[in-house]
């Protein structure tokens, strides 16, 4: 294991795992984009599918219990016509003592071309991706508080299509940064792209330390920063964090950090608002910004099948390309 | 047997002998440094020219694995591997299982340990018993039978009025009490250094106050109860000015660094490499400088090994599923010359470390080459060049990030008690 060589990436640049957003070149990210516009016309169509994948077998491999991510996933291997197997570990082998290597190595005996993993301990990814052989891409479908870089780009992509370019956006992430792969994907991701600003906005409890190292400014209050801000995106809150002292309590949060009409008026006039979801409807936002006309909480979600479409099909097709060449 | 060592360089930092002479042992002893002694006829001769000979190691904190995970490592395969690395004392932490809170495990230990005739293996006994932190555990019998300090290993007792309870009663019996300095509660399941590259890699962090915090607390329950007592593996710069501030102050408080301490840091978690958990994590830079700083200014006494090995399961997961600690006697050593290389300490300065320093905090009359001492010698040949490898490991655990570095230096000859316990091939 070294640093040396990024295990994302074959050895011209092209995406073989995509694991985190950090160290992957700006180039590659506007790849991804840029196919994911491409895709984002077969949802249009009568017959939903290309035939990219075909033949190949996809293995959604949760740990960690999640509907949405994972039917996206699988709607987007679905419309590339790859074959699409969900194994639900976390109630199943690991629970009865199985490790995360024998896991994998039951899966490599079907013959599976990809892993997309979802985990609870950072790094479980890049664990999967350094045991895996050869033959299998790995796609992070989010692991621990590291990395959910798959959101993160269909935020990005998001974005991209209101406002066509990152350099004068000032984006503000509001809510939980301490506990969140998304919020750490996003910065990667908004950074790399060129965003004018990048402000994380939440009490101390929810900041990890030396989050500045990233590139980001820090706010503890909601109004000042968001003033002057062209994307708001609003962290969902998790209910755990009321048992931690984290925070004392809901009500309490929702009048400091809640994203209410009153509080994005501090915003652009024309600022966006994101969440990756599931909202807390009257926790961090309320129904009326959440189903509002700059809510694009709903464009996500749809986004979120073709850039997984085209995350899938760049890292499927570099590792088809690397076969076609030895 | 009777072995005479030629020619090699001696150097002893507690008399601050170093000169170029011979040494004749015999029945376990040192009889003369220089002269031949009258009707002296050697059994064996070791030519020493060009080498570097100093005390057999004494190494404060290694776990062997045995009693309770014998899966791991056991007496017989660490006393080997210590032999290897020049060390003949070892001091094992009392969190076997069972626990070394009773007089039968410290007496097996000693026992498994006369059986491998590699080393010497000394108890550090239980400050509580199971190292529950709620009862006081029978110190007396354990330091009867031989145990050389108390401590509650890596379980710091929460309750403070029984950690002031335990210091009375460590200080009554004349009881060096070890400290592992770590707030239980700051600590939480974190695993890693909080800091910038926690942040980025998602991973939960322990703060540099859970170390602090917790010498604040300690050095006032020493300050009160006047018990004698010494800070194992600490890992902030600002915990080693603490203790130079205590020291300063006159309390009897000593401290020791972990050798890997001394060389990584946090910055090698980029990849979640397993190999680099340990606990008390790997720090910032500026922390491992004030370690450094720490040692040259002897505010820090001792390197240690903090030698944890571990199965390769262990060490086979997502970083923070996996166990602590690394495979570290073979790196002792090596690690501790390199801060000679690096300009850190001097020579002499760095055998004392190893040697008469912890023989010291130890009360143990170890650690010194002179007439009439336990013949414990370390013979080293500084200009060797080796690469620490799978193949050159000797350790049970293979778990260690040093693995495939290059060093100059090795031991050539390992004495205990007078016998040649170790013989490097080619020398």
């Amino acid at each position: 294991m070294s640093y040396r060589h990024n295990l994302q990436l074959t050895a011209d640049k092209k995406l073989r795992h995509f694991l985190t957003i950090e160290g992957l070149p700006r180039a590659v990210l506007t790849e991804v984009l840029d196919t994911a516009e491409s895709f984002s016309s077969v949802a249009d169509q009568a017959v939903k599918k290309v035939p990219i994948l075909r033949g190949k077998t996809i293995v959604n491999l949760f740990f960690e219990n999640s509907t949405r991510t994972r039917t996206t996933f699988e709607l987007a291997a679905k419309r590339l016509s790859a074959d699409v197997l969900n194994l639900n570990v976390s109630v199943s082998a690991t629970s009865k003592g199985e490790s995360l290597l024998d896991t994998l190595s039951n899966l490599e005996a079907m013959q599976s071309d990809m892993f997309v993993v979802r985990h609870n301990k950072s790094g479980a990814a890049q664990f999967i991706a350094q045991n895996a052989p050869a033959h299998i891409s790995v796609i992070n479908a989010g692991d621990g508080c590291h990395a959910h870089p798959t959101q993160a780009m269909l935020d990005m992509f998001t974005i991209r299509r209101h406002f066509e370019d990152f350099y004068p956006l000032k984006v503000a992430i509001v809510g939980d940064i301490l506990h969140s792969r998304v919020a750490r994907s996003q910065i990667h991701a908004l950074t790399t792209l060129g965003a004018n600003e990048v402000r994380v906005i939440a009490p101390k409890t929810l900041i990890p330390t030396d989050i500045q190292t990233m590139g980001v400014h820090v706010f503890h209050d909601l109004k000042r920063g968001l003033e002057d801000v062209d994307v708001v995106i609003i962290l969902r809150l998790q209910k755990e964090r009321m048992d931690g002292a984290f925070l004392p309590s809901e009500k309490e949060y929702f009048h400091t950090y809640g994203l209410t009409q009153e509080k994005l008026a501090f915003a652009k006039p024309d600022a966006i608002v994101m969440h990756p979801g599931p909202i807390n409807r009257g926790v961090e936002i309320e129904s009326i910004v959440a189903d509002g006309p700059r809510s694009l909480i709903l464009k996500q979600v749809t986004n979120g099948i073709a850039v997984r479409m085209a995350i899938m099909s760049m890292a499927m097709g570099s590792y088809s390309a690397a076969r076609e060449e030895t | 047997m009777r072995i005479v060592i030629r020619n090699g360089r001696v150097i002893n930092p507690k008399t601050k002998f170093d000169a170029v002479t011979d040494i004749y042992v015999a029945d376990g002893k040192i009889v003369s440094l220089s002269n031949n002694p009258v009707e002296f006829i050697a059994d064996q001769e070791i030519d020493a020219s060009g080498k570097t000979i100093f005390p057999g190691i004494i190494d404060m904190c290694a776990r062997l694995r045995e009693p309770g995970f014998e899966y791991k490592a056991t007496i017989a395969s660490e006393t080997a591997a210590a032999a290897s690395a020049g060390i003949t004392t070892l001091c094992c932490p009392p969190d076997t299982v069972p626990v070394t809170d009773n007089a039968s495990v410290v007496e097996m230990i000693r026992y498994r340990a006369q059986q491998s005739r590699n080393a010497r293996v000394l108890s550090i006994g239980a400050l509580t018993r199971g190292l529950e932190g709620n009862q006081i555990s029978e110190m007396v019998a354990l330091k009867e039978v031989g145990a050389v300090a108390v401590s509650n290993a890596l379980k710091p007792v929460k309750n403070t009025l029984v950690m002031r309870r335990a210091m009375e009663y460590a200080c009554s019996h004349d009881l060096t009490v070890f400290l592992f300095a770590e707030d239980p509660w700051l600590k939480g399941t974190a695993c890693a250094h909080e800091g910038a590259i926690s942040t980025r890699m998602g991973l939960e962090g322990i703060p540099e106050i859970a170390e602090t915090i917790a010498v604040a607390r300690d050095l006032a329950l020493i300050e009160q109860t006047g018990v004698r007592a010494h800070f194992c593996h600490l890992s902030t710069a600002k915990a080693i000015r603490m203790i130079a501030r205590a020291r300063f102050d006159g309390l009897p408080v000593s401290a020791d660094v972990s050798a890997h301490q001394l060389h990584l840091t946090d910055m090698e978690l980029g990849e979640f490499d397993a190999l680099y958990h340990v606990r008390p994590p790997l720090r910032s830079i500026r922390d491992r400088d004030g370690l450094r700083v720490g040692l040259k200014e002897g505010s820090v006494q001792v390197i240690c090994s903090d030698h944890q090995p571990h199965d390769v399961d262990a060490k086979t997961g997502p970083f923070n599923a996996t166990a602590p600690g690394i495979s570290a006697l073979e790196t002792l050593l090596p690690l501790t010359m390199r801060l000679v290389n690096d300009k850190v300490l001097g020579l002499s300065q760095a055998i004392a470390c190893l040697t008469c320093e912890p023989a010291k905090i130890l009360g143990l009359d170890l650690g010194s080459l002179e007439e009439g001492a336990t013949a414990d010698i370390c013979i080293y040949d500084p200009k060797h060049v080796w690469s620490f490898n799978q193949e050159s490991i000797q350790s049970d655990g293979l778990n260690s990030p040093f693995l495939g570095w290059e060093f100059e230096g090795r031991v050539t000859h390992t004495l205990f008690e007078g016998s040649l316990v170790y013989q490097l091939d080619d020398a």
